[in-house]
């Protein structure tokens, strides 16, 4: 049997032809990494190889580190494996990472969504024989509502909140999440009001994006400033003394996992709006066809049941299994943890 | 409909009680007089019988969202709700209706006499009509109860600001058997009708479990003390030559107890009782174990009734001499009820008095309290002599003083996904204890509470990382947690590969100074049958 141009192994997925390593989750000498969240993008390697638009994004996050960016699709060879970035529509910067080699064409996602936020460059589909992709939210019962609906909701909610006189305080992990609900909130409603560790990302991407202008939350910030205007927080800042200054006020989370009204109910939030940055389950169906793959395997979310209806489907569908964040519905507020 | 979705939506969009009571006054003020009184059944618990069982509504969802019934199964065992996943997994609303809750409901209890044909059509069309909330709600009407973190109490209270009725007498309107479908908004909430009242129960008074220690209630003198019985709360009602008995789930039971015809002869008309309904074999009280032989029976054989009877052991009066006496004290009352045990007692009267307990100090209380299990109580009751009879849970003239619960350290074994706000977190475990030389764990008890949000998204992490088989939504786990296991009684089980049953088995602590050899044997368990 002839070596596979992907194999995962315990330091990460490793191209033994170009001896590189996508996404490795522990150090190695050559890394090649498809956007920045801390479980995709690690501390301790030797070479970084990004996008440009994930540079800045990782240096903020892991300090000096040497690190070359790259464009979308410029391919680039290493010991004659031929390797290129393509938009997976995630957050900013974020890629898959195209392999070829003898031939052979291997696809992995990072994470991913189709839906254009407005932020990310939107996902492209890319041709392959192998796909390795996220399944995060691979269930039928994840069905995502166009974001312009959500964003209407959440401005609706903002709405409300100040005429009832609360201050809305907004979750959203604090790189992607919290940019993309910036975005579309309507400056015209309020003043934006920021946590500390995310206007320290958003300040880092201003210079990519146009957002809408924010106020850092500081120890001088009062309480009168704040009242009914809007705070984005990452989750982690939930049942912290850090909220007290917003008193009074209502919560929500912007996550996939509002789906569930157990989730919402279980964080003790009052109210959920469903946006997430990964595929819904017909958004993971239809970029898999769309690749014209004939394999496919699955890294990381509902692997199991994913993987086996693929292959009721015709599909030659596996599971790996690899560090990038499970099956857990605690995802987001844990991811937050490595990040702060 | 729409609006009772609307509610439940809103209801799901806080945490805070005093927006959700708003809530539904609001509701109770706006919608029709049919919709109120199956708003008020539904959130009291009382929902039409069942029209279709869940196998069918698996399988038809699944057929309607086109997916195999597997992945639908895998689905339901994630989302922790099937009405909640039938809402997610079927396919967008086609259309609307602007039908009202009470055709909804109309059309659910006719269902359940149609052929299946009839009703897999009925549930398409409905199904393909509403929003994501409306089909939600629509299926948990069909599906099972509702359960939403609205309690009956929060109910009464908004139904109270909307109709400036009390809340407490709203509490004793709404108790006993009355039908949705029949009953009026008029009839059941706004008249006066002596008559209705004729089998009706008051509501219960529950104690709460007292926090520190007992000296810190005060003077001794002002309170009392009884054994606290490990049987059912009923109150036995004696009104106009017929007798009723209830639960304190407002079940009326009285069928189930045919020994207490007795009372009839001998209590007058216009009585209440308050007890606790006990087994009480070969003259002596028995084990909540014998009593679950007479709860599930609806026909009771002589055989039964001879091996295992049931008295009254009565310790309120609520109802005396067709006088309404809840705003007595407490130990005027027991003057009462005293009086009438001793007036009544007989040996075919299966009346008995809960005896109350003489003491000085605190510290006699608690020697008694150690004699609990002897006795088969379950602890104290303390109960202030000026107390009058209150409405639900109140915190103050009544507390519970159970006995120190038993303990053992077990293993974690298995572990399933929990429900409702638990969904998609492993929160229901299963505990082993050695066996066979510290060769095998056996399983010896299920339990789900005792440990705090964080613990429990802890274990779940590691219930991810070391799941050794998957058998649907249980997953077999390496043994590595010991436990400190609580419970409140323990006998010997057939039906237990154990060979013995707990009692409410709890988490007490998760003890993480322990390795798995340092947990119990099931020897030690046993040696704790009395």
């Amino acid at each position: 049997m002839r070596t596979p141009l992907l194999a995962f192994n315990d330091k990460g997925i490793y191209c033994a032809a170009a001896d590189v390593y996508l996404d490795p989750w522990k150090p190695v000498n050559k890394a090649i990494i498809s956007h920045g969240h801390a479980d995709h993008s690690r501390w301790g390697h030797k070479k970084y190889i990004t996008h440009h638009s994930n540079v800045p994004i990782i240096k903020h996050r892991l300090g000096d580190i040497e690190v070359s960016g790259r464009e979308w699709n410029e391919s680039f060879s290493i010991n004659g494996v031929k390797f290129s970035l393509h938009p997976a529509g995630h957050i900013i910067g974020s890629s898959q990472i195209r392999v070829e080699h003898k031939g052979e064409v291997w696809v992995f996602t990072g994470d991913y969504k189709t839906e254009d936020d407005g932020v990310a460059v939107p996902y492209e589909p890319v041709k392959c024989d192998t796909f390795i992709t996220e399944c995060t939210f691979g269930l039928p019962a994840f069905k995502w509502t166009p974001q312009a609906q959500v964003f209407e909701e959440i401005n609706n909610w903002w709405q409300q909140n100040r005429e009832d006189g609360r201050t809305s305080v907004l979750f959203g992990y604090s790189l992607g999440k919290a940019q993309r609900l910036l975005k579309h909130l309507d400056p015209s409603i309020g003043k934006i009001f920021t946590h500390g560790a995310i206007e320290n990302m958003t300040e880092v991407l201003r210079a990519q994006i146009d957002f809408p202008e924010t106020t850092r939350i500081t120890r001088e910030t009062s309480k009168d400033e704040i009242k009914g205007n809007i705070v984005l927080a990452p989750g982690s800042a939930h049942g912290t003394t850090w909220i007290r200054k917003m008193v009074p006020y209502v919560t929500a989370s912007a996550s996939g996992w509002m789906t569930f009204r157990g989730a919402r109910r279980r964080r003790a939030i009052d109210k959920g709006f469903v946006l997430s940055d990964h595929c819904d389950w017909q958004g993971l169906l239809s970029s898999i066809k769309e690749t014209g793959c004939e394999k496919v395997i699955c890294t990381h979310g509902y692997t199991d049941i994913f993987s086996r209806y693929l292959r009721e489907q015709g599909y030659d569908a596996r599971t790996e299994e690899t560090q990038y964040e499970g099956e857990t519905g605690q995802m987001e507020s844990e991811k937050e943890k490595d990040v702060e | 409909m729409k609006a009772f979705a609307n509610l439940i939506k809103t209801l799901d969009s806080t945490n805070k009680t005093t927006l959700k009571v708003e809530a539904l006054t609001e509701y109770f003020k706006e919608v029709p007089d049919k919709d109120k009184v199956w708003t008020i059944a539904i959130l009291s618990h009382r929902r039409p019988p069942r029209p279709v069982n869940t196998t069918l509504m698996r399988e038809w969802a699944s057929e309607l969202a086109n997916i195999p019934l597997w992945l639908f199964e895998e689905s339901y065992h994630i989302v922790g709700d099937l009405a909640e996943t039938i809402a997610l997994v079927i396919p967008p609303a086609e259309d609307s209706t602007e039908k009202s809750l009470n055709q909804f409901l109309e059309e659910i209890i006719d269902l359940k006499k149609r052929p299946e044909e009839e009703k897999k059509e009925y549930l398409f069309d409905n199904w393909l009509n509403l929003n994501y909330y409306e089909r939600f709600v629509f299926t948990k009407l069909i599906t099972g109860s509702f359960r939403i973190g609205v309690s009956q109490k929060l109910m009464t209270r908004a139904l109270s600001r909307a109709t400036e009725i009390d809340e407490d007498i709203l509490a004793y309107k709404l108790m006993g058997n009355w039908e949705p479908s029949k009953i009026t908004f008029n009839k059941l909430i706004l008249e006066e009708n002596k008559e209705d009242y004729l089998s009706k129960p008051y509501p219960f008074y529950l104690a709460y479990a007292i926090e520190g220690e007992p000296a810190e209630l005060g003077d001794v003198s002002q309170w009392s003390a009884e054994h606290k019985w490990d049987g059912i709360r009923s109150q036995v009602i004696i009104r106009n030559d017929e007798l009723f008995v209830w639960s304190r789930g407002e079940e009326l039971v009285t069928d189930k107890y045919p020994e207490f015809d007795a009372f009839l002869s001998v209590i007058p008309n216009g009585t209440v009782l308050d007890g606790e309904i006990l087994p009480f074999p070969e003259g002596e009280i028995g084990t909540f174990k014998d009593l679950q032989t007479r709860i599930g029976r609806k026909n009771v054989s002589k055989k039964l009734l001879e091996k295992t009877p049931v008295i009254l052991k009565a310790y309120d009066i609520l109802e005396w001499g067709g006088e309404d006496i809840r705003d007595m004290a407490f130990g005027k009352r027991r003057e009462i009820l005293e009086k009438l045990y001793h007036e009544v007692r007989a040996d075919d009267v299966p009346l008995h008095l809960s005896e109350t307990i003489q003491f000085d100090k605190w510290e006699e209380a608690a020697k008694e309290r150690e004699n609990s299990r002897e006795v088969k109580s379950e602890g104290l009751m303390l109960k202030r002599l000026d107390s009058p009879y209150l409405v639900g849970r109140k915190k103050g003239d009544w507390w519970k003083w159970k006995v120190d619960p038993l303990t053992i350290d077990a293993v974690l074994t298995y572990a399933m996904r929990g429900h409702g706000r638990r969904s998609n977190l492993f929160t229901d475990y299963t505990f082993g204890l050695w066996d066979k030389d510290r060769k095998e764990l056996v399983t010896f008890a299920k339990a789900y509470s005792g440990l705090t949000d964080k613990e429990f998204r802890q274990l779940d992490a590691w219930i991810k990382r070391n799941t050794l088989e998957r058998f649907g939504p249980v997953r077999s786990v390496t043994p590595h947690h010991v436990f400190e296991i609580a419970f409140e009684g323990i006998a010997e089980s057939g039906r237990h590969k154990s060979g013995v049953a707990t009692r409410f088995p709890r988490m007490l602590r998760w003890r993480t100074d322990k390795k798995i050899e340092d947990a119990n044997t099931l020897q030690d368990l046993k040696d704790l049958i009395p």
